[in-house]
């Protein structure tokens, strides 16, 4: 299927937010990984929802709470159907990647982990996929042994180890699954690095083991199809607003055998069954899941932009932003100093770099002065930069509305705040 | 010279800049000729906490006056603190504790003082007042 109707100057015309001067200069925008803009496709669709369709769900008989309701369980349809699940109840909304990963922690922990378990994740985690383990690991052993302190190390946590270049030790993982941990954990897509983790096959080795696999999709959603069924992982997490939604929306893919054995996360409203005083039952997948009042204008606006990014011919995306990523890397590699973090083979989204001599924070300064939105610092994932041995980095991250114009006006930017830096 | 008349040379100096990068490549500068902190003083107890450049600062007393001496492995960071040193340092406690520092916002820091910022200005003249604080009388 060839859409043919990839035209990033029209979809330009989509993210108005793109289109000012910052400090009288054009912006150019490449903090991606950290969140997208959004489309006026999407702007539109939550504001329509407040402006005509605003109700509290699942609970009113009356019309409008009817229809925002079913305009909710649509939107979990279409997000089912985006990342091809079984069935819908297999995705719960959540706030994002961050509340999912702690509702995995915290009710997969519960099902799952004793004491001395172990849990596996990566070493190109980002805070979100390592603290939330690290914590309830740590918690169960404060509660077994009662001397332990909060805050001490824990080595129930098992660590894939990475090389150099940024590509997971795969023996390494192997090992580690001898040791029999309960639940692994890894990213799709490494914010800091661009790696694209070889997670089929990772998912594979671990069931093997008959060890359940959570995938934390935050940077991959807006950039890859995703296939939850053929990558046979048995949790998929990510957040909507790096995926061209609104923020505070996003979702917990998992499979139902585990989402139906799960212990409830929060409790309250929407979740429950049955309550009287001494007893409460609970309510199906995926409402068990879901305490209190959701965020429906959001899942709504998740939904638009579902469509959206399905409005394109996904591959003709996926190339496109590959040749940028390629580009920037080229034209990058040509300043003085410049050295790449992160250099899997195959990587997706974003460049990572430091420049020998230079802080990455007062190279982010300079170039934001010149109108260039990057990050700089940790990106969340401090024990990567341990790793590398590097205060930070600079992350320039892409979405599909970028342009090889913009990276040129980048790579000046970037030049001109090194001459004046060195 | 007292706060005062250095706050207003300060100023001077940055308005001649109409020009961000001037005045970043000023900082840039500064950040050069920063009083290096002795090494010995260059750990943990010295640090002030910035999000993503570490600054660390030291403050002795003589003669009745505080004198400063500060690292950072940020270049524009280490300009800040420069700034805040020629501003500050060779002062007496009490003059420190009365600074105005409103010429911040006149040379075009202001954006840089919201607490929310990364660089830790607010926290390195939070630091620099309570040295002052400590040392006073």
């Amino acid at each position: 299927m060839t859409l043919s109707n990839f035209n990033v100057n029209d979809i330009r015309k989509q993210f108005p937010v793109l289109d000012q001067q910052v400090y009288g200069k054009p912006l150019v925008y490449f903090d991606n990984a950290a969140t997208t803009q959004k489309p006026l496709c999407v702007i539109e669709r939550e504001r329509d929802y407040y402006l005509h369709e605003n109700c509290n769900i699942h609970r009113g008989v009356h019309y409008l709470s009817q229809m925002a309701t079913e305009a909710y369980e649509n939107a979990r349809k279409t997000v089912a159907q985006f990342i091809n699940a079984k069935q819908p109840q297999e995705i719960v909304f959540t706030r994002g990647t961050t509340e999912s990963l702690n509702l995995l922690a915290t009710s997969l922990g519960q099902l799952l982990v004793g004491e001395g378990d172990k849990v596996v994740v990566s070493a190109m985690e980002h805070h979100s996929n390592m603290v939330p383990w690290q914590q309830m690991l740590m918690h169960r052993s404060v509660i077994s042994t009662g001397a332990k302190r909060s805050g001490e190390i824990s080595s129930n946590l098992l660590v894939i180890r990475m090389d150099k270049k940024g590509v997971l030790d795969l023996n390494h993982y192997e090992e580690l699954l001898k040791q029999r941990p309960k639940i692994v954990s890894i990213a799709h897509i490494s914010n800091t690095l661009g790696t694209v983790n070889p997670i089929k096959e990772m998912i594979a080795m671990a069931h093997k083991y008959d060890i359940p696999v959570v995938i934390d999709g935050a940077q991959s959603m807006a950039h890859q199809v995703i296939d939850v069924q053929d990558l046979d992982c048995d949790f998929y997490v990510f957040s909507g607003h790096k995926m061209y939604a609104p923020m505070g929306i996003g979702g917990l893919y998992g499979k139902m055998e585990w989402l139906e054995k799960m212990p409830p996360y929060q409790f309250g409203g929407e979740m429950v069954d049955t309550v009287s005083f001494e007893k409460t039952t609970f309510n199906k997948v995926p409402f068990k899941f879901e305490a209190g009042t959701p965020n429906v204008g959001a899942a709504l606006g998740l939904e638009t932009a579902v469509k959206f990014i399905q409005s394109f011919d996904r591959q003709e995306v996926e190339s496109y932003e590959d040749e940028l990523l390629r580009y920037a890397t080229e034209q990058l590699s040509g300043i003085e100093g410049m050295r790449f973090i992160g250099q899997a083979p195959k990587r997706n989204g974003l460049v990572s770099f430091v420049i020998d001599g230079i802080h990455p924070y007062d190279l982010g300064t300079i170039i934001d002065k010149m109108g260039v939105a990057v990050r700089t610092g940790h990106h969340c994932a401090e024990p990567v930069m341990t790793f590398f041995g590097i205060p930070g980095t600079v992350r320039a991250s892409f979405a599909m509305y970028n342009t090889k114009e913009e990276i040129d006006i980048f790579v000046k930017a970037v030049e001109r705040a090194a001459n004046m830096l060195r | 010279m007292t706060i005062k008349e250095i706050q207003d040379s300060i100023v001077e100096e940055f308005s001649m800049f109409d020009d961000w990068m001037d005045r970043y490549a000023m900082l840039i500068e500064m950040g050069k000729e920063c009083p290096i902190i002795d090494p010995q003083y260059r750990n943990d107890n010295y640090l002030i906490n910035g999000c993503q450049s570490r600054v660390w600062l030291h403050a002795e007393k003589r003669d009745g006056k505080i004198y400063f001496t500060a690292d950072s492995d940020a270049v524009i960071t280490k300009g800040i603190i420069n700034l805040l040193i020629k501003v500050f340092s060779g002062q007496t406690p009490a003059d420190i504790l009365a600074a105005d520092m409103s010429f911040l916002d006149e040379i075009g820091l202001k954006e840089h003082l919201s607490p929310t910022r990364s660089n830790g200005l607010l926290s390195m003249v939070k630091q620099m007042m309570l040295y002052a604080e400590v040392m006073n009388g």
